[in-house]
């Protein structure tokens, strides 16, 4: 048993695993800035008194949402990068983070649209009548009136994206970023096989230690935030 | 009221599949077949169903160097070619696979190695590769690993080769990381790379599969992967394969399959260790 605990102890050496940890830390974090701007904005055009506006988010929202995700995340590199040869930075470990942070967030800023709406919804319809009554437009009465309830009530929702955002950000590999998690174990299990069921656990609990505290979190905020009715 | 309610359920069911359907994570092929690893009716064998000239899926064909010596050492070893059922065996699943019984052996650019002799046996070594460099035709400024200093390399995610030229060769390299060698090589094809490394008879293989004749492997092998058989641990039948594999290399039969699976791209195996003598069995 301690044999194996050093061997698998070695394997750190070897393998920079934190480091992979902090890439889909940081593919999670930029990933979930930009998902959670596109998102609001989609979300503002959902709920807008202009049909094509609507209508062009809810295609966005229905064609994003029913693509996978690797196949987003393929098309960054083998079409944006290879194909139509899109210059985005000047080292290929920039240029694929940036593509898979892209990816990320156009896939997920879907998701973040969806649970925004899904907070509009708790706002009474009284709110908006109201807004109008005072002489709000559209944008002013969604900025001050709609949007701050909405956001406290889309916390939970969100979190869930958020946590699904983190757990996906390992599918970044296939936008050849091959220094985060997933692929970081495919090599060391491909490499070590004996060590199968170490490697498999040490990521595994990885995640677990990084998503519980948001569950906890978005919990205690959706409880705290939520507006009282 | 009733009918929002299921309406709701109904979303929310398809949007936890949608979700789930994003996880993106390879899931394994269902085990069949438990009659075939005792090695009754039939063999199962792995292969790579994604490497033009060792082990490609053509529709319903397999072809390939490592599908043509699976098949001949499947008949020497009493199994005629409708007895053999091939699998795909992905580099990162081959162990388990032969550890759950999913394949009875992996002919599959193997590597022998130490780490993975503690888990599973290995027969052969039934080739020698080397790792080499696979450039654009009219390329010539590229004639080793040491010349790649500030260019850019494909390989294929979860392979040290790319690695290894990083840290030995040239620390300026840059590195793409595709899940397969196709893709390297349409991005080698586009120009966003110079060179995609991997073992030299994958690279010919690549190269003849490529056909038109605008990629050329380098020619200059840098490291010594010999590929082996994978057995399950304990499996007694490693004599009997190593045999089949001498006979083979015996007859001419293994230089044909070489040939016939390179054929266009220009290459020859390396002589000095190729063919190679099966190790003694553990």
């Amino acid at each position: 048993m301690n044999d194996y605990l050093s061997g698998l102890g070695s394997l750190l050496v070897r393998y920079d695993v934190l480091g992979a940890f902090w890439t889909n830390i940081q593919l999670t974090f930029w990933g979930a800035l930009i998902a959670l701007v596109l998102g609001t904005a989609l979300a503002l055009m959902r709920i807008s008194p202009i049909a094509s506006l609507r209508w062009v988010g809810a295609a966005y929202v229905n064609i994003l949402r029913n693509t996978p995700l690797t196949i987003i995340m393929t098309f960054m590199v083998m079409g944006v990068w290879t194909a139509l040869q899109i210059h985005v930075a000047d080292t290929f470990e920039s240029t694929f983070f940036r593509l898979a942070v892209v990816g990320l967030a156009v896939y997920h800023a879907a998701f973040v649209c969806e649970s925004i709406r899904s907070g509009v919804n708790t706002v009474p319809l009284g709110q908006a009548e109201a807004a109008r009554a005072i002489g709000l437009s559209f944008l002013p009465a969604a900025r001050l009136i709609i949007l701050p309830q909405a956001f406290r009530g889309a916390i939970a929702p969100l979190g869930n994206t958020l946590i699904a955002l983190l757990k996906n950000s390992t599918v970044a590999a296939a936008a050849s970023v091959s220094w985060e998690t997933a692929s970081t174990m495919k090599t060391m299990i491909e490499f070590n096989p004996n060590f199968l069921w170490g490697i498999f656990a040490m990521f595994a609990l990885g995640y677990v230690i990084l998503v519980i505290p948001i569950g906890v979190l978005t919990t205690w905020l959706s409880q705290r935030l939520a507006v009282q009715r | 009221m009733r009918k929002h309610t299921m309406g709701l359920l109904a979303m929310a069911a398809a949007t936890t599949l949608t979700l789930s359907a994003c996880g993106g994570a390879e899931v394994g092929g269902e085990p069949e077949g438990e009659e075939s690893a005792a090695g009754g009716e039939g063999i199962t064998i792995g292969i790579k169903y994604d490497q033009p000239g060792l082990g490609l899926q053509d529709g319903a064909e397999y072809t390939g160097f490592d599908v043509d010596v699976a098949t001949y050492v499947a008949n020497e070893l009493g199994y005629s070619e409708d007895q053999i059922t091939f699998k795909e065996t992905p580099s990162a699943n081959r162990e388990a696979m032969l550890q759950n019984g999913d394949v009875d052996m992996i002919f599959a650019t193997y590597s022998i190695t130490d780490e993975r002799k503690e888990v599973i046996d290995f027969a052969g070594p039934y080739f020698v590769a080397g790792q080499d460099l696979l450039v654009a035709a009219d390329n010539t400024d590229i004639t080793g690993p040491q010349d790649l200093e500030g260019k850019n390399l494909c390989s294929v995610t979860g392979s040290t080769s790319a690695e290894k030229i990083k840290t030995e060769y040239a620390e300026g390299v840059q590195l793409l990381e595709r899940p397969g060698y196709a893709e390297c090589v349409t991005a080698l094809s586009a120009g966003q790379v110079d060179a995609v490394t991997t073992d030299d008879i994958i690279l010919a293989g690549l190269a003849a599969a490529n056909g038109d004749g605008n990629l050329k492997v380098v020619g200059n092998p840098f490291s010594e992967e010999k590929y082996g058989v994978g057995l399950p641990k304990g499996d007694d039948q490693c004599e009997a394969i190593n045999e089949a594999i001498t006979k083979m290399i015996d007859e001419g039969a293994w230089e044909e399959a070489v040939a016939a699976n390179t054929e266009g791209a220009d290459y020859t195996p390396n002589a000095d260790l190729n063919p190679p003598t099966p190790e003694a069995c553990a």
